[in-house]
């Protein structure tokens, strides 16, 4: 079942039973450019990344990405860059893993980006998405539609934030503009 | 292929012989009641349950399992029977779970005689029920059907048999009960506990690293004696076990699983250290707040709010002092049953294996040399191994560095731990490898050192020290040339033809005193070696003080860059390949005098003895 959260819509991570949270993972999946004719290989390619950046009272202290897969403490782990895309079937072709059990006790937010390397929009991907699971029993907490969200390069998608002894995810949905997490940083702070 | 039903959905059954098939993931009880022509239960005896687990054509588990397998043959069935439901019920108070909704959803197959799958159905739905109708077996117009049924009850087995019209339903569902707490009690203390520490099943979860870790395999015989387990106990660590890690072997197990605990030592404290530099900063902006006004420098208020920013401080290093606390304690429980399961290639030489010693047929995937520490861990000391052969040579520096054990340990005390270290080096690899897979020659120039006195004792050396500038060039000269034809041989996949004298085993060439007795070309042949001799078996231990070997200048830089530094006295010098803490060597040295590698290397000499090498 698929949760499409509105923009500023916040969940708490607590499962159904009362226990909270313990691992969430970020999907993102898009389809990969059509191959045309002879020289296929010429095909433009897109790239699109998830990253996941960690912050301190605002301060951004480690960042989880195609280059620094996974976050000092290991809590956060990349899966791996894919170049690409996929069928567009709607699996993920990035995903990004929190342990959130094991995150640093002065972390207290973790923003999740998407970014277009290759400089498409969103408008020119067929099929993206980003969506968050709950890890432990797949369930999806938040979904969106990438594919269609206008002259865009980058999305800020959700945060997970520190609630008294658990986690909530607050849906932001930010559309912005950025070829890596570097060039949203500026966007990200205000959402804190 | 089998159908999989859902709810409500039927299919045909072509055999009346079936089987049919259960699991839930953790123990249940199965059951069936039989029910006639009208749905009624026409006689309180049609019920087969633990406590009575046969009636005609219907035979059901004595005990609470999480796989069961129900036998029936329809044709058996007493006469008027028209219905077999298959019923599951979760038995209460065995501290197991309250209600299927905890549980993964229970899967039920019916099989024919031969095993293959009829039907399917996953009993998805379920809350609050502890019990459930899975799946009936019913007779319609003279053919036998199976429907996915999936009936729970919230009221557990009494509400359950009481639907099915059976008076007396709750004396009957405390009798099922009472059988299957005696089921439950006599398998439980039929199987001795296994020993901890590696000696029973080996369980594949990791601590932390089970959510991503699939579940392990469930066991498939009806008379599991696990007792239920509660499904969701995060916050209890599961009892850390020996080889808990992937791997082809034992041995590739336990190395993977101490390269993991060294990951997570690692990046626990990361975090740590993370956190309390992330609260010094933020004290440090603080107080610069408070002193930036300084007409509020010395006010109440700006004690108050230094105050405020000492508790702040305090409060978050203790927050992540007991995050890290908590791993360590885990990995202190997990190091405690992974030390004493090594093998001796990643042993200390004080562990029990080295005793049991006796001489390997093949060559270990890794070797210990040394222990890795940080000073946040205490006592936790993870094993630093290398892969074998050897990527690179090794250097035991004997100069004084910047730690503070070597610059308080005497020169003459440094070479003779040096020389210690380089006897327990070399012991270890020739008790590590099979008989004539590698053979040591040992470069001593002046003559003087005094290691490693046991292999010399042995003749467990290919020849005995060289020393003089002669002796040195002789050897580098033979090293050389074996590396030269052992290149070319691989690269021309002609190892067969090498003469004779070429053999193909490994050699470990210790140099002591460097560079007395080197010229220029020993240098040379020396910088080759070290470059060149890891890819064909050739390694390099040197005993060296970087500062004796200055008149040469920076044409040995590579050559020390090159070879891996170990240290005879703890040293803060390695770093991980993770996030690049400087974490503390500590040489593995032998206790006591060294009385266990004369042992061990005694029967190194036996079996090369008896293997006329």
């Amino acid at each position: 079942m698929t949760v499409n959260l509105s923009k500023g819509q916040a969940v708490s991570l607590r499962k159904t039973d009362g226990g909270t949270l313990t691992a969430v993972r970020m999907g993102l999946g898009w389809q990969a450019a059509p191959r045309r004719g002879l020289f296929g290989r010429r095909t433009r390619e897109i790239d699109l990344d998830a990253s996941a950046v960690l912050f301190a009272d605002k301060q951004p202290v480690d960042v989880v990405f195609f280059r620094h897969l996974v976050s000092d403490d290991g809590s956060v782990r990349h899966t791996g860059d894919n170049l690409v895309g996929g069928a567009g079937q709607g699996g993920d072709d990035e995903s990004i893993l929190v342990d959130l059990q094991r995150v640093p006790v002065h972390i207290d937010q973790i923003v999740f980006t998407v970014n277009s390397f290759t400089g498409q929009t969103f408008a020119e991907v067929q099929n993206a998405f980003c969506r968050l699971v709950d890890e432990t029993n797949g369930e999806e907490l938040a979904r969106y539609t990438l594919t269609g969200g206008g002259e865009y390069t980058a999305q800020i998608m959700a945060k997970v934030h520190r609630q008294g002894g658990g986690w909530q995810m607050t849906a932001l949905g930010t559309p912005t503009n950025g070829r890596t997490f570097q060039d949203l940083l500026p966007a990200m702070l205000p959402l804190l | 292929m089998p159908a999989e039903l859902v709810r409500g959905q039927n299919h045909p059954l072509s055999e009346t012989r079936v089987e049919i098939r259960v699991s839930a993931g953790t123990p249940v009880v199965a059951g069936a009641t039989l029910n006639d022509e009208e749905g009624r239960l026409r006689d309180p005896g049609w019920t087969a349950h633990p406590g009575s687990p046969r009636l005609p054509g219907v035979e059901v588990p004595r005990q609470a399992a999480a796989d069961h397998r129900l036998a029936v043959d329809l044709a058996a069935l007493p006469e008027g029977a028209h219905r077999v439901n298959v019923l599951l019920a979760l038995p209460t108070g065995a501290g197991g779970p309250a209600s299927f909704g905890a549980l993964a959803a229970p899967f039920v197959a019916v099989t024919g005689p031969d095993g293959a799958e009829v039907a399917t159905y996953t009993v998805t739905g379920l809350d609050a029920e502890s019990a459930v109708v899975a799946v009936e077996l019913y007779l319609r117009q003279g053919a036998w059907k199976v429907r996915a049924v999936g009936q729970g009850y919230a009221g557990g087995l009494a509400a359950l048999l009481e639907d099915q019209g059976l008076p007396r339903a709750r004396e009957l569902a405390a009798a099922i009960e009472e059988a299957v707490a005696r089921g439950t009690a006599r398998s439980e203390a039929a199987p001795p506990v296994p020993p901890p520490g590696g000696a029973g099943p080996i369980d594949y979860r990791h601590p932390r690293r089970r959510t991503i870790e699939p579940p392990p395999p469930a066991s498939d015989s009806s008379a599991d004696p696990s007792p239920a387990a509660p499904p969701s106990s995060a916050d209890e660590p599961p009892r850390p076990v020996a080889g808990d890690a992937p791997g082809w072997s034992t041995e590739e197990r336990l190395y993977n699983q101490v390269w993991g605990m060294f990951e997570d030592l690692a990046r626990t404290t990361a975090a740590y250290r993370g956190a309390v530099d992330f609260a010094d900063s933020r004290r440090e902006q603080e107080l610069d707040e408070v002193l930036s006004d300084p007409r509020s420098r010395m006010s109440a208020a700006a004690d108050a709010a230094r105050e405020r920013a000492r508790v702040r401080h305090a409060e978050l290093v203790d927050r992540a002092r007991a995050a890290l606390d908590r791993d360590l304690a885990r990995l202190a429980a997990e190091s405690e049953v992974v030390e004493p399961a090594l093998p001796p290639a990643f042993a200390r030489w004080d562990s029990p294996v080295w005793h049991a010693y006796r001489v390997p047929t093949e060559t270990p995937m890794a070797l210990r040399l040394g222990d890795l520490g940080l000073p946040e861990h205490g006592d936790l000391r993870i094993p630093m191994l290398v892969r074998l052969p050897l990527e690179r040579g090794l250097w035991i520096d004997i100069g004084r560095g910047h730690s503070p054990a070597s610059l308080a340990a005497d020169p003459h005390e440094l070479r003779r731990l040096g020389g210690e270290l380089a006897t327990a080096v070399v012991g270890r690899m020739l008790a590590v490898h099979p008989v004539g897979d590698i053979a040591v020659h040992v470069l001593d120039p002046t003559g003087t050192a005094l290691s490693p006195a046991p292999p010399v004792d042995f003749g467990l050396l290919c020849e005995p020290p060289a020393t003089g500038p002669g002796g040195v060039a002789s050897v580098l000269d033979r090293l050389t040339r074996h590396v030269d034809l052992a290149r070319m041989a691989t690269r021309g996949r002609t190892v067969d033809s090498l003469p004779p004298e070429a053999d193909t085993a490994g050699r470990l060439l210790v140099v002591h005193d460097f560079p007395h007795g080197f010229d220029d070309r020993a240098v040379t042949r020396l910088r080759y070696l070290a470059d060149e001799g890891p890819s064909v078996g050739v390694h390099l231990v040197m005993v060296a003080d970087r500062e004796e070997a200055r008149a040469h200048g920076p044409v040995l830089d590579p050559l020390w860059r090159s070879l891996l530094r170990i240290t005879p006295v703890p040293d803060d010098h390695l770093a991980d390949p993770w996030v690049g803490h400087a974490w503390t060597y500590e040489p593995p040295l032998v206790p006591e005098g060294g009385r266990i590698l004369t042992r061990v290397l005694e029967k190194v000499a036996e079996a090369r003895g008896r293997y006329g090498r």
